[in-house]
């Protein structure tokens, strides 16, 4: 009976820090999805966001000496910078191209922001303290013996309040409704006089700024070092499950993903030599396309000749 | 002025379906074939063989690949690196396996291989299209470079978990190891290119081409019009992964001689190689040959400009490096987004008035 407890206890355990891990994929998800709702850009740079992001707080602490709170708004501040940047010296250009060739242009603009990140503030890896409490839960592990990370469960809170404020920003604003519009028909959006600059900036800044959130999660769990920018790779099977287009999607993807990749670390890894964690998400993924190719809360695929 | 088809009559139908009916688009690239096999190889020396010639011509080779199922076919693939990784993994096994067999029926088999295995991880192609797709050729990528991590039968079970080539000759003449001669290793290299480009060339000008192609502007479409897309996405993920092979294999066994999955064949690999379609052109075999000769000589003079030139610290020049590649990137997508090979076409229309005004 109490193997059967500690089991249990093991699976939950795996289950829950599967969960917290997953709201971390989650929180890069979110901002792949931003972009490809407004834009129908596949925004491959959304890591290097989160990377440069990350850089450009630890460098304004750093270097300028800033408290986090100040050195948040600069960062933010530098994210819209950069995402009227975007907009104009790329992103206007290549308006009614192909969807690969957007897709390649993020590409360029993900080496342009890695050689910038790392020419700007030093490529070495740099530790991110920005007073986020760090450590198991407390009184979880003293009662119970059971690990949860402090940190993880901080970035729940936060993506869960990140996604509620972006569900009232795009509900309930102005600015919000006119996003959708555009998401829904580029053209008639347009023909009714809403700005796509404009909502393409304002788009690539939410994105910039919950790149700045997955940044910060990331950063403040492994440090702030070049891989960050392989969380995208990560983030795409958990967009695939979700769907290109779905906010909701990505969450449920990223926790789906989160709990999969820990239990079968967990329970298939050791059969086939572990380190599988950098194929199973994409595998998972592959087989829920199979049954549901939009993914599953994506938009259905209409095709017409 | 000299780039005129005035007087070049069609008489028969063979010359109306030549590859190139312009007389001297036939002269100019017999000159250049010339220059390549006669020429280069009396100035080659172990530099230009390993830092230029051998990566241009095994990325072209790469880059026909990729082309042939995301420039004709239509079918957006990031697990290039992995295919090249299973050509040259084939090849190695083939050649410590059976070393009395020529190394060139090796690399076809190596070729033949891989066009098994991408056959297989193109199944989902069925299914699933565009952006989707995409990912799930990622899943080849990270699974199959993991495969030749784990499984120490794919490197026979040295203690390195590294593959070297073992030397071997064609027609008496050493191709590969470290004691090959650049030239013999690039005349090789160069052979297959080209009779590879041929090939390629005159395949996407066939039935199987054309559906190919049908199948890339509307899939449901050409299903209507009575092209299976079944066999057709299939045969093109064939025929590239045969080619993606084969470029991994000579990568492996001609140009670097030693290989680790997780370096050379990595997504980096993949993303390069599909940077190079689009850079040259996405549907053209030409562009494949341009684009690979646009990344595979920026680099080197970028760092020999920034290093020598300029006075650069390594690492800074590479950083640099990075945004100039970056912004080369973006500002050729924004200029032509149809790649060199058009600008290549906008170039031939005018020469042919050159220099009178209409």
């Amino acid at each position: 009976m109490d193997l059967f407890l500690f089991e249990a206890r093991n699976l939950l355990e795996v289950i829950v820090s599967g969960l917290l891990a997953g709201v971390m994929y989650s929180l890069v998800a979110i901002g792949f999805v931003l972009i490809f709702k407004a834009s129908g850009v596949f925004n491959f740079a959304q890591g290097v966001l989160a990377l440069f992001a990350g850089l450009t707080l630890v460098g304004l602490m750093e270097n300028f000496g800033l408290p986090p709170w100040l050195a948040i708004i600069g960062t933010i501040i530098v994210m819209i910078v950069l995402a009227y940047l975007i907009e104009l010296l790329i992103l206007r250009h290549l308006v009614n191209q192909e969807h690969i060739i957007l897709f390649m242009s993020t590409l360029g603009l993900a080496y342009v922001l890695e050689g910038l990140g790392d020419i700007l503030w030093g490529s070495d890896v740099k530790v991110l303290d920005i007073g986020l409490p760090s450590g198991a839960v407390d009184w979880l592990f003293v009662d119970y013996g059971f690990y949860v990370d402090k940190l993880e469960v901080v970035a729940a809170v936060i993506a869960t309040i990140l996604v509620v404020v972006l569900a009232v920003f795009f509900q309930r604003t102005r600015i919000g409704r006119a996003l959708r519009a555009v998401a829904d028909d580029h053209q008639a959006a347009l023909s009714i006089g809403i700005s796509l600059r404009a909502i393409w900036i304002i788009v690539w800044s939410v994105s910039g700024i919950v790149a700045l959130v997955a940044g910060v999660m990331w950063g403040s769990k492994s440090g702030i070092q070049f891989s960050l920018s392989l969380i995208a790779l990560k983030a795409l099977p958990v967009l695939i499950l979700g769907g290109f287009t779905s906010i909701p999607g990505a969450i449920v993807g990223g926790l789906i993903i989160g709990v999969g990749e820990k239990l079968a670390e967990i329970y298939v890894g050791p059969f086939v030599g572990g380190a599988i964690e950098n194929w199973f998400a994409y595998m998972l993924a592959l087989v829920f396309l199979m049954f549901r190719p939009q993914g599953l809360f994506g938009d259905k695929i209409i095709e017409r000749v | 002025m000299f780039y005129r088809e005035v007087g070049q009559f069609k008489t028969s139908y063979q010359s109306d379906q030549a590859i190139f009916t312009i007389a001297q688009d036939r002269w100019f690239l017999l000159v250049i074939l010339a220059i390549a096999f006669g020429v280069v190889p009396f100035f080659i020396n172990d530099y230009f063989a390993n830092a230029i010639l051998l990566p241009f011509l095994v990325y072209a080779m790469a880059a026909i690949g990729l082309n042939i199922l995301t420039g004709y076919c239509g079918q957006l693939s990031l697990g290039t690196g992995a295919f090249l990784a299973v050509g040259a993994y084939a090849s190695y096994k083939l050649m410590t396996a059976f070393p009395e067999v020529s190394i060139i029926i090796h690399f076809l088999l190596a070729g033949a291989i891989t066009a098994c295995v991408g056959v297989l991880f193109g199944l989902p192609s069925l299914r699933i299209k565009g952006f989707y797709l995409a990912v799930a050729t990622l899943f080849a990528q990270f699974f199959i470079i993991w495969l030749f991590y784990k499984v120490p039968w794919f490197f026979n079970y040295n203690a390195t978990g590294q593959i070297s080539v073992p030397p071997r000759e064609v027609f008496g003449v050493l191709i590969t190891g470290p004691k090959a001669s650049p030239a013999a290793a690039y005349l090789f290299t160069l052979t297959f290119v080209v009779v590879g480009a041929l090939l390629a060339k005159n395949m996407v000008r066939s039935k199987t081409g054309r559906s190919w192609m049908a199948i890339r502007d509307m899939d449901i479409a050409a299903e209507i019009i009575g092209i299976n897309p079944l066999k057709t996405k299939l045969i093109a993920f064939a025929v590239s992964c045969f080619y993606c092979g084969v470029a991994g294999a000579l990568m492996f066994a001609v140009w670097l001689g030693a290989a680790e999955p997780g370096e050379a064949f990595s997504i980096d690999q993949s993303f390069l190689v599909l940077f190079m379609i689009i850079i040259g052109g996405l549907g053209s075999i030409l562009g494949s040959f341009l684009g690979a000769a646009f990344m595979t000589l920026m680099p080197i003079l970028l760092k020999q400009g920034m290093v020598d030139g300029m006075g650069f610290a390594v690492g800074t020049a590479k950083h640099v490096e990075f945004i100039v590649m970056g912004c080369l990137i973006i500002f050729f997508l924004i200029v032509e987004p149809h790649g060199l090979a058009r600008l290549w076409q906008i170039v031939k229309e005018k020469l042919r008035l050159w220099p009178f005004p209409h």
